[in-house]
């Protein structure tokens, strides 16, 4: 980073600071540094969406979880409630929960796993890479839409285009949305199909690798699994744990797949209710805003502890060659 | 001989790849051509017969609305969500990459954990708000937060992005009297177009993709998005309207392929940029 350390003092009078001439100033990267206000200017509307989009309504929410409210009628107070009920007589919350689990483990690892495996194939390519580098990338900006969900669910929908391509082979699945055991993988394999932004990623990483680290196992006799393992590995683990905890947090989030796919029910027999979906159908549908609200904070507090958990174990395998983040 | 083969494999495997990645795209393109009959019974990717009429069928939307204001009304949004997040953005991330001031730190710090933030924890409230604004069913609750730099995301990538340009021109600006925001008019916000148009891109498209937010909000036919109307297309016709469908959905997408086909490079190097300076 290349901030400068020198604070400002407190107040400054603009008229004992002319122009250029700061006592203090030595470095050559000096910047404004004169007049605070200029950068509360510049900075409020940030400083009012961070205050009236942001901190409070994470505050009202946090209120809202511990109350029963409708929209209509003033909440009312309801302690922890909406919270037992959660854990103790909801089962289609666990299920949510469970369903949602299971795309994040299979879809985040899967997702990454070819972006990578993509990226290392492209970067040695030579002619027609950026090519490529682009053509994989597309999926990622159109994968997000109503239009491709729709095209997915007819696509693994009974007589659609996978369950018959998988019969040919003899793997008789039938049709995926209707099957609540298999529906849930085909919004993973939705996920899976997106890896060009990873990969994208990956790649620029891959090209900063220094090239003479190859050499030199090369010259010492290391075979490219070798290779790929004591060089490609750790140089690229920053990148990797970059992916990773993005990928991750995305996932917890993922609505518009799963609603197009089960046509807005999380169907069929809640196979497919992922926990957004749910928390949609409890707070705007059934009007139980403060539950929707407790789900919520709960859905903030996994994503914490799962990300703390990442950056914990990131210490052990993620290697930083310059600590100071060179390129 | 066994050097050429090997040397052709990764092209090989690249091209059967994106074949099958594009596999998705070609039969949408091909389902939105074919007629009722023959949607549901042939797997061929090629249309016995091309059913132009899906598109005109297509064309005429949903309720009455037509597809040209469903996309004007997207376009609206999205125009005002580029504006507001290239705006709003930038200014935050000059003060934080350029500007002294006092918590600085606490701030900064505070808008990277907002990137983790599930938008769900601040849904509702909001919701609250713009409904006791009178807003629901408005464009404003779509707009008015990206005027307001909520999306930490871009803020972020600009900031990293001006943290890598050189300081000599702001400087020698400075020097010649040049306040702060002349600088970042002038100097700064010139120097950092290719962030400026990479968060104008990825706004767009996000806006287009969006359909959660629209949903909550949008209520009236008329103020729809081509997103909201292909999802009542499907809620309201049968399975014979596969083909009128999907052509709605190869109009929904057109713009965004356009937008990839023109701004790819943006987009490649800001994915790659925004993953790599962190």
């Amino acid at each position: 980073m290349s901030t400068v350390s020198t604070r400002s003092p407190a107040s400054t009078d603009p008229d004992s600071a002319p122009e250029g001439g700061a006592p203090q100033r030595t470095g050559r990267r000096r910047t404004v540094r004169d007049k605070q206000w200029p950068a509360y200017v510049f900075l409020s509307p940030w400083m009012i969406g961070a205050g009236v989009l942001t901190l409070a309504p994470m505050a009202v929410s946090l209120y809202l979880s511990f109350t029963d409210y409708n929209l209509f009628d003033p909440p009312e107070w309801v302690g922890l409630r909406n919270y037992t009920e959660m854990f103790t007589e909801d089962p289609r919350y666990w299920r949510s929960v469970g369903t949602t689990l299971l795309y994040v483990v299979v879809a985040v690892p899967l997702k990454l796993a070819f972006a990578l495996g993509v990226a290392m194939l492209l970067k040695n390519l030579g002619r027609g890479r950026s090519f490529y580098r682009s053509a994989f990338y597309a999926p990622s900006l159109l994968g997000a839409s109503m239009s491709i969900a729709l095209v997915w669910k007819a696509l693994f929908n009974d007589g659609g285009s996978v369950p018959e391509a998988l019969g040919w082979i003899g793997i008789d699945t039938g049709g995926w949305v209707g099957n609540t055991d298999l529906a849930v993988f085909a919004v993973v394999l939705l996920t899976v199909w997106q890896f060009g932004a990873p990969m994208v990623i990956f790649l620029a990483g891959l090209q900063q690798i220094s090239p003479d680290l190859y050499e030199a196992a090369a010259l010492d006799g290391a075979g490219r699994w070798r290779q790929f393992v004591s060089i490609t590995v750790p140089m690229l683990s920053p990148v990797v744990f970059f992916n990773l905890v993005l990928e991750t947090i995305q996932s917890f989030q993922v609505f518009t797949p799963a609603f197009a796919i089960s046509g807005g029910d999380g169907g069929p027999a809640d196979s497919t209710n992922f926990y957004t979906l749910y928390l949609y159908e409890r707070g705007f549908t059934a009007s139980h805003m403060g539950y929707a609200s407790a789900m919520a904070w709960m859905l903030l507090i996994a994503i914490a502890v799962i990300t703390a958990i990442l950056f914990r174990t990131s210490r052990s395998w993620v290697f930083y060659a310059d600590e100071e983040g060179g390129r | 001989m066994n050097l050429a083969v090997k040397r052709r494999l990764p092209h090989v495997a690249a091209a059967l790849g994106l074949l099958v990645l594009l596999y998705p795209l070609a039969w949408l393109l091909a389902t939105s051509l074919k007629p009722a009959d023959e949607v549901l019974t042939s797997l061929d990717l090629w249309p016995g017969k091309l059913e132009w009429s899906n598109y005109t069928t297509a064309l005429e939307g949903v309720s009455g609305i037509s597809v040209g204001r469903l996309l004007g009304n997207t376009v609206l949004i999205a125009t005002g969500a580029v504006i507001g997040n290239v705006l709003s953005c930038s200014l935050a991330a000059y003060a934080f990459a350029r500007l002294r001031f006092r918590m600085r730190g606490v701030m900064f710090g505070f808008m990277v954990a907002t990137l983790m933030l599930p938008h769900h924890v601040v849904l509702i409230p909001q919701y609250i708000v713009f409904n006791q604004l009178g807003m629901v069913d408005t464009y404003w609750p779509l707009i008015l937060p990206k005027f307001l730099a909520t999306e930490a995301f871009f803020v972020f990538l600009i900031v990293q992005f001006m943290r890598g340009l050189p300081r000599e021109l702001e400087e020698s600006a400075r020097i010649d009297g040049c306040g702060p925001f002349r600088t970042y008019w002038s100097i700064t916000l010139p120097l950092s177009r290719p962030a400026l148009i990479t968060t104008a891109i990825f706004t767009f498209i996000w806006t287009w993709n969006d359909f959660f937010t629209q949903m909550i909000y949008l209520f009236a036919p008329e103020k729809f998005t081509i997103t909201l109307a292909l999802r009542s297309f499907v809620d309201t016709s049968s399975m014979s309207a596969y083909g009128p469908m999907f052509a709605m959905s190869v109009i929904s997408v057109l713009p965004i392929v356009l937008f990839f086909f023109v701004f790819q490079r943006y987009l490649v190097q800001g994915m790659a940029t925004s993953g790599l300076k962190g």
